[in-house]
């Protein structure tokens, strides 16, 4: 069962194992390992960087190729961050780039069969998650001091409706951590699951003959098909991740609407 | 032994959740569709709200799954 078992590729292993306190068995003291998590976490900080630092090359006025990728993905996120949250906005522009990259790689390393996904864990995308809605709450104080509260009350909306609107915004303001981590583990997670339950049917067919083998062909094909889907899965969720972190950021820049 | 039964009826429950997701997100692009055949020109530059609205839409849907997987083997 080992082979098909669909939740089996998110376990986490200690690879050194740091036990500050406790007896070592899992759920007891303090547990610091590098894990397999960790491991592919640092891979993924290292691939970024050594692609952001050796792309450009020599940065030539006419790019090479490589150097136009880096540039291309540099000049996206910079273009879709200063249309959401204008141009004092982009003093967070290497917070949000930083994000996506990261997301994004952490995202299509997880495509790699026999690779940990990073993202497919909750806590590693609530802490992104709760990273930038601290930026924006820190922020929003730091700057504009108690008009920051200005947020939960659209201007030009008549007393009686505020008392509606304004509990509305606050839900809306405290949820956002939940919705954005959520959104991107649960698409990792369902992704990955569905891909390996349907290349799961593959083996379970396979050993039934040689109709087995004809059935096999079918998940096989659902398989090779959910590959490209959860490619696009991977790309467009770090996308979204940018694209709602620059909204949040928006707020707090400019906090009454 | 109920209980262990509840939790699987449970979560097969909230996977139905999914079929408002999936009338969303088909709203979203069959709106977009029919905007963008009547005016392509203006189209592309609508893809990024077109992938932030089904973004939005379809967390709806991942939240009833993760219903189920509470369900499954949290509860």
């Amino acid at each position: 069962m080992a082979g098909t078992d669909p939740i089996h590729q998110f376990v986490i292993e200690d690879m050194i194992p740091i036990h500050l306190s406790g007896d070592g068995t899992a759920g007891s003291g303090l547990n610091l390992s590098f894990t397999n998590s960790s491991l592919f976490m640092v891979a993924t900080v290292v691939a970024v960087s050594a692609y952001m630092l050796l792309a450009p090359g020599k940065r030539s006025l006419v790019p090479n190729r490589l150097q136009l990728t880096s540039e291309l993905m540099y000049e996206f996120i910079a273009n879709m961050l200063r249309s959401s949250a204008g141009k004092q906005g982009m003093v967070f522009f290497p917070f949000v780039f930083s994000l996506f990259a990261f997301i994004l790689v952490a995202n299509l390393f997880g495509m790699v069969p026999y690779f940990f996904t990073v993202t497919s864990h909750i806590i590693v995308t609530f802490a992104l998650a709760m990273l930038v809605i601290s930026v924006v709450t820190i922020y929003g104080f730091a700057k504009h001091g108690l008009k920051f509260f200005k947020l939960f009350a659209p201007s030009g909306i008549p007393a009686p409706v505020l008392l509606i609107v304004v509990p509305i915004e606050v839900v809306s303001f405290l949820s956002r951590p939940i919705s954005l981590s959520v959104r991107l583990f649960g698409n990792i997670l369902a992704g990955h699951i569905t891909l390996k339950v349907f290349t799961g049917f593959v083996v379970s067919l396979g050993a039934a003959g040689f109709l087995g083998w004809l059935g096999a062909l079918l998940p096989l094909t659902m398989g090779v098909a959910l590959t490209a889907l959860e490619f696009l899965v991977a790309a467009v969720q770090a996308y979204v991740f940018a694209v709602l972190t620059s909204m949040y950021l928006n707020d707090a820049v400019h906090p009454s609407h | 032994m109920e209980a262990e039964w509840a939790k699987y009826i449970g979560a097969g429950i909230a996977t139905l959740g999914m079929a408002g997701a999936a009338l969303g997100v088909s709203n979203i692009f069959s709106n977009f569709l029919t905007g963008a055949l009547r005016n392509p020109s203006a189209a592309p530059s609508q893809t990024g709200n077109l992938i932030f609205g089904f973004a939005v839409t379809e967390a709806l849907g991942i939240f009833s799954f993760l219903v189920a997987l509470i369900l499954l083997f949290v509860a």
